[in-house]
This record gives C-alpha cells, sequence and structure tokens, in this order.
C-alpha cells in the first residue's frame, strides 16, 4: 500500500536500473534529504545541484542531448516560472531543427494546494506547461499511476513533465503496484522498513528495493473511474478524487454521473472524453489552476465546437479563482480553490439545468 | 611555400586557415546580398570573427556521441561550421528557407546550426541559453561520471550575453567542487549588444574576470589575430581534455557588418577587419601571394553566387508539415 511518494521513488529506482536513466537531480533531492516530500530518497544516481532553476532545466536539456536520460526536480512549481524559455527550447528543439534532435528528459515539479502553503507552495502549473508545444504533460491522481506514468515518461523519446499534486503524495492506492509488498497493514510496514529512509542519520542507510516490475500507464490516455450515464466530470491530480467522491454522494441522490481522469493533459485523450460527453450530454472540468486562460477553458472550446449540437446543459469550469496567491489562512484557501461541496453543487446545477 | 618567418603555424595550416575565411567570408557575404535582393526575410552573422572562428573549428574533434566535442553555439559561428567541414550550399538554403535547409527545413534564421551528427545542438535565438545547456553535455562528459572520457563540451557567444542568469549558473555549475565540468568557454566580444555599447552597461573590465573568480583558468585575447587565437583554443582544449576541468576564453572579435539585417548588414568602417591584417602577414611571409590571395576570393565569390542561384531553384516547405516532429518521428497533426 504505497503512498504516491514511495511509488515516485519506486519508479525512479525501475528506471535507473532498466530504463538508462542516470542522473536524477535537483534543489535537495540527493542525500541526505532525498527530496522535501522524500519522493527521491535512497535512490543511485541522485545528487544536489545548485539553487539555480535555469541551470535545472538547462542542465536536463544538455544530459537529454548527450542522450543520459535525466529526471529534474523543480523543487516545487512555484519556482519554475522564471525557466519557461528553457521549456519552451527544450519543447521546440525537435521542430525547430525538423526532426533532427529530440529531447529525451523528464521534469518532476510537486503542484497545486492542499497543504496550507500559501502563495509560494500552492501554485497550479497546468494552464503554462500546457501552453508549451512539444512536451507532454502528465499528473497522477493515485500511486499506481504515479508508478507508471512516470516510467512512460522516463521511456518516452521527448520531453515530459511530471506534475506531483503534492495534496495526494502522501495518500495511499488501493491498487497494488507489481512487486511492492503486499497490501495489508503488515504490507505497508514492511514497505516502509524497506524503502523509507530512517530519521536521524542516515549516512550508513540503504533502502532495499522490492523487486518491481515494468508497468506503463500510456501516455495519452484517460481513465474512467466512475460510470455514469447523465453528466461526465473530466479532472485530474487532487480535485481528481474529490469528483469521484462526489460521484458516489450524487449516486445515493439516484444521480449517474461519470468521472474522468484525464491523467495525461497534453496531448490528451479527446476519444474518451467525447465518447462520455456524447453519452451524458452534460460536462464539468474540474481543476484547481486559475479560472482565466485555464486549460480547461481550452477543453469546453473544444466540446463546444465538436459536440455543441450533442450537449443538454452549457459546458462548465470549476478551477482556482483567479487572484494572485491562495491566502495562508485555511478560510482563504477553502474560498480560492475547488473543494468537495463547490463540485457537488456544480454538478446539482448542471444536473437541473434544461437546454 | 618558404615558411614563415612570422609565425608558429605550418605555412600549410596557414593557406589552409586563410582559404576557410575568404570562404565564410564570401558566404555570409552572399547572405547579406540575399537579403538585399529579397531572397531571404533576415541576415545575421559572423563576418569579423573568422579569425578566430576558423581555428577553433579547425581543432573540434567532430562527430556524435560523448567521446566528441558537444557545441552550444551562438548565431554568428558559420566559420566554426566551415571549418568543420560544412557544406555551404546547406547554410544558403537556411538564408533563402527552403525546404531543403538540412538545419531546420526552412523554419529557423540563418546561421541557426543543428547537425546532430557532430553534436551541434540546435542554436537559439534566445540569448545566453546555451550556456545552460552546455551544463547539461558537460555533466555527461563529467570526470567523476566517466573518467576516461576524451570529449569535451565548447559554448560560445556574446558579450552582452553575459549580463544574463545563464552565463553566472554556467559558471557555479562548472566549478562545483570534485563535480567540475570539462566545458571550453568562450565569449566573443564585439563590444555591443544591437545598439548598446558594452562600456555603458559593465563594469568588470574584463569578462574573463568573473570566470577567474571561480578559479578557472582565463585569458583575454585579441580573436582578431589568428595566430593568438590558434594558440589559445590549442591551450584551453588541451586544459579541459586532459584536466576536464573548465577554461575560459575571451576573445575580442570585430562586428563588420553591425548587428544583423535589422540595423541595415551594412558595413562598419569603424571595425577592424581581420582578413586584410592576416593577408598583409601572410604576404609577407611568403606563405601565399597577392594574386594567390585574389583568386581564392574570385573563386569563393564565384561559388557562393553560383550556389545561391541554385537554392532559388529549390523548394519552399509543404504548408502540410506545419505539425510535423513536434514529437520525435511524428509526422502530421497529432491531437
Ligand atoms: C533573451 C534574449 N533577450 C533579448 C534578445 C534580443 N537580442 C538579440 S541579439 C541581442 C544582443 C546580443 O548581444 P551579444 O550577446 O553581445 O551578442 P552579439 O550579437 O553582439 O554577438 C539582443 C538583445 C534575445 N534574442 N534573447
Amino acid at each position: 500500500m504505497a503512498n504516491m511518494a514511495q511509488a515516485i521513488r519506486m519508479a525512479l529506482h525501475y528506471g535507473e536500473e532498466n530504463l538508462g536513466v542516470q542522473e536524477i537531480f535537483g534543489e535537495d533531492v540527493g542525500p541526505p534529504l532525498g527530496g522535501v516530500f522524500t519522493a527521491t530518497q535512497g535512490l543511485r544516481t541522485t545528487w544536489n545541484s545548485p539553487l539555480d532553476e535555469r541551470g535545472i532545466i538547462g542542465a536536463a536539456m544538455g544530459l537529454a542531448f548527450a542522450g543520459v536520460r535525466p529526471v529534474a526536480e523543480i523543487q516545487f512549481c512555484d519556482y519554475i516560472y522564471n525557466t519557461i524559455d528553457l521549456l519552451k527550447l527544450a519543447g521546440n528543439a525537435c521542430w525547430s531543427t525538423n526532426g533532427d534532435w529530440n529531447v529525451p528528459m523528464t521534469v518532476m515539479t510537486p503542484v497545486g494546494s492542499g497543504i496550507r502553503g500559501s502563495l509560494y507552495h500552492s501554485h497550479s502549473f497546468d494552464a503554462t506547461a500546457t501552453h508549451i508545444p512539444g512536451w507532454k504533460i502528465v499528473m497522477p491522481s493515485n500511486p499506481l499511476d504515479a508508478y507508471g506514468l512516470l516510467i512512460s515518461c522516463m521511456k518516452d523519446e521527448n520531453p515530459t513533465m511530471y506534475l506531483k499534486p503534492k495534496a495526494l503524495l502522501r495518500v495511499k492506492g488501493d491498487e497494488a503496484i507489481p512487486g511492492e509488498p503486499p497490501l495489508t497493514a503488515e504490507g505497508e510496514k514492511q514497505l516502509r522498513d524497506m524503502i523509507d529512509a530512517p530519521l536521524g542519520d542516515r549516512t550508513k542507510w540503504k533502502p532495499k528495493w522490492p523487486k518491481l516490475a515494468d508497468f506503463i500507464v500510456p501516455i495519452g490516455k484517460a481513465k474512467t473511474v466512475r460510470t455514469g450515464s447523465e453528466l461526465t466530470i473530466v479532472s485530474y491530480g487532487r480535485t481528481l478524487p474529490l469528483c469521484a467522491m462526489a460521484a458516489d454522494q450524487l449516486l445515493k441522490e439516484g444521480r449517474s454521473v461519470e468521472v474522468i481522469d484525464l491523467r495525461t493533459l497534453w496531448p490528451y485523450d479527446w476519444e474518451a472524453l467525447s465518447e462520455s460527453i456524447r453519452k451524458t450530454g452534460r460536462v464539468i472540468f474540474v481543476n484547481e489552476e486559475t479560472e482565466v486562460t485555464n486549460f480547461g477553458e481550452h477543453l469546453i472550446r473544444r466540446t463546444v465546437d465538436e459536440l455543441f449540437y450533442e450537449l443538454e446543459a452549457r459546458p462548465r469550469l470549476l478551477a482556482g479563482k483567479f487572484t494572485p496567491g491562495v491566502g495562508l489562512a485555511d478560510t482563504l484557501e477553502m474560498a480560492t480553490q475547488p473543494q468537495l461541496p463547490n463540485i457537488v453543487e456544480m454538478a446539482r446545477e448542471v444536473l437541473a439545468e434544461r437546454a | 611555400m618558404k615558411k614563415s618567418s612570422l609565425t608558429k603555424l605550418d605555412p600549410k595550416l596557414l593557406a589552409q586557415i586563410h582559404d576557410l575565411m575568404v570562404r565564410a567570408r564570401a558566404l555570409e557575404e552572399r547572405m547579406i546580398r540575399m537579403y538585399k535582393q529579397n531572397e531571404g526575410y533576415f541576415w545575421l552573422g559572423g563576418p569579423g570573427e573568422e579569425a578566430f572562428n576558423v581555428p577553433l573549428g579547425l581543432q573540434i574533434n567532430k562527430g556524435q556521441g560523448l567521446e566528441h566535442e558537444f557545441l552550444h553555439l551562438h548565431y554568428r559561428s558559420s566559420a566554426i561550421l566551415l571549418g568543420m567541414g560544412m557544406e555551404p550550399m546547406d547554410a544558403l538554403r537556411q538564408m533563402k528557407n527552403t525546404a531543403t535547409d538540412p538545419f531546420s527545413g526552412g523554419r529557423n534564421f540563418v546561421n541557426h546550426y543543428s547537425i546532430r551528427k557532430w553534436n551541434v545542438v540546435p542554436v537559439t535565438s534566445t540569448i545566453e541559453t546555451q550556456y545552460a545547456t552546455a551544463i547539461g553535455t558537460g555533466l555527461a562528459q563529467r570526470k567523476s561520471r566517466r573518467p576516461d572520457c576524451k570529449g569535451i563540451t565548447i559554448v560560445n557567444g556574446g558579450d552582452a550575453g553575459t549580463a544574463e542568469g545563464e552565463f553566472a549558473s554556467s559558471l557555479v555549475w562548472s566549478t562545483r567542487p570534485g563535480e567540475e565540468l570539462p566545458i571550453l568557454f568562450i565569449v566573443t566580444h564585439n563590444a555591443w549588444g544591437i545598439s548598446t555599447a558594452a562600456a555603458t552597461q559593465h563594469g568588470e573590465k574584463h569578462i574573463a574576470d568573473r570566470a577567474r573568480a571561480f578559479g578557472m583558468p582565463a585569458v583575454t585575447i585579441n580573436g582578431t589575430d589568428v595566430e593568438e587565437s590558434w594558440a589559445a583554443i590549442e591551450e584551453g582544449m588541451k586544459y579541459v581534455r586532459e584536466e576536464r576541468k573548465p577554461y575560459f576564453i575571451e576573445s575580442k572579435v570585430s562586428r563588420l557588418y553591425g548587428h544583423s539585417s535589422a540595423s541595415g548588414a551594412n558595413r562598419a568602417e569603424s571595425e577592424k577587419d581581420p582578413l586584410p591584417e592576416f593577408e598583409a602577414k601572410l604576404e609577407k611571409a611568403g606563405v601565399l601571394t597577392r594574386k594567390e590571395m585574389d583568386e581564392i576570393r574570385e573563386r569563393y565569390e564565384v561559388e557562393m553566387r553560383e550556389k545561391a542561384a541554385k537554392v532559388k531553384t529549390e523548394p519552399m516547405p509543404d504548408p502540410s508539415s506545419i505539425y510535423d516532429f513536434t514529437y520525435y518521428k511524428q509526422r502530421g497533426k497529432y491531437f
């Protein structure tokens, strides 16, 4: 019963042992800390970089040019913004050279709210990330997907951006990662003892990795996590489990809501989305990025362009409020970021709407 | 050919350098003419940097992979590429943005090279970002990871660009204790950033002083002098290759046709031209006669004129190709 941070660690271990990943680096990524969310503890090829985000992305690009598959971390996506022209260069290297170069690199960065992170530990990055062509952008919502998506990223021949929903990093999965100990309290403890660094002195500590297997979640494939017939909710990351909870709650009221975990933001699974929207005629896109020029707005535009005459209600977006930041106080974070009651409320509205 | 009295370099090599310098000049001047004749939308390039760039190109161990040099180049590097053996026709194709342009298929500006089989990573318009990507190939070639690697990373860029953060980044990252990077740093200092004089923005005496602060050997040289350039590059490369640590060359060069076509691409008479100076030395040393040098010039002017005429007949990119290669090996609209 790995949590998402452990799943990421196990995927990286699999990557450095089997997929040619040779450099895993970023601020505080190496020993002794192993990442501010412990997602890089105990790995063989991790190291601490200078505190320099532009250097980190540039270094990753150069390593990728050299064929040394890197996984680089930006400690919080709040600090990735000064790297955007480098991200653009990584995204356009193949295109601008008419296919001569490719840039196989993965950038991981924690995103979103949910830890009372105030202005600079609550940002989202999906609107900006999906605005940079040439990248593949993924965001898991559970440990198994976290494992399988990261392996897909490390295998990809292109730059991949792995957004980690920080509110979910400690949430345990209910589906087994191939090779992890049994999904019991005992198995959970066993895994902790094997791969979690001890508190205090870690200089002599070495992890004991479970025998992990290759498992991928294909890039570009969404997952239907609740099947329903009256409304489609599309989400990813932190808000995805909330949408599933909303569907369960509405089911008790006799309403049938389908929930799709997008998993890959770009290039996304339009086939799955359009099929579901055609079936239900109603759709809400939920994410926690600020609502103006939000990625969900693109999805609404495409829904309107391609499915307008099949809709039975206005397609809607539920997203973060367009404020300069997320305020620290609980009341402020709750009022700024989409929460379960907001999702239920909007779902009821859309279900009640008569076209 | 008589042995040169002025020089330490072999007369054959001097003649080869001269030949390539003239060829590079003829190429750039032809491209400027193409711009002025509406045979290309934009020009910027390297006339005035040949005395440094040809010796650099000739000393590069070119090829693909970690055992060869990785090149993170500025947009004034045509003479480096000619020194490495590039076909001028290909630069002309990029100037005319034809489908046959092997560096970008008509997508990018002239002098924006990409030659994977020679480790030439994409030249980008974004000033100084090449100093950030150089960190990465340097990391891949560093001693702590690959003790026997002989390849090195080379990066060059202008003087104004050193104010950007990536320049500082590259100095920090290449000198982490125990993890030094085998990078030959080059700054071609032409004293301008478009219209802004370096002297109005930079208080440091030498850009090389900034590298010295990180403990790397650093020199400031006259990059319009062939032999001084050759020697500095030779020494710098040897140091980086053997010590697996960075070395810094600040090379004072000329900008003979202004910043780019945006500022007219007209000859700047105040700038020192390295070519006649070198030719005077070659003549004096008996390496080449004036007549021979005039013939070389004539030959390359004809070459470039004929090649430019041929490029005009080549096809433009197919509009249906706009999505191609957004991803590796991908073609057509993918979403
Ligand atoms: C990041 C960035 N900022 C601004 C520009 C616009 N620009 C193009 S060239 C240039 C001047 C560069 O001067 P220098 O680094 O000295 O190189 P030089 O052109 O003189 O060789 C500027 C400001 C750019 N291309 N990239």
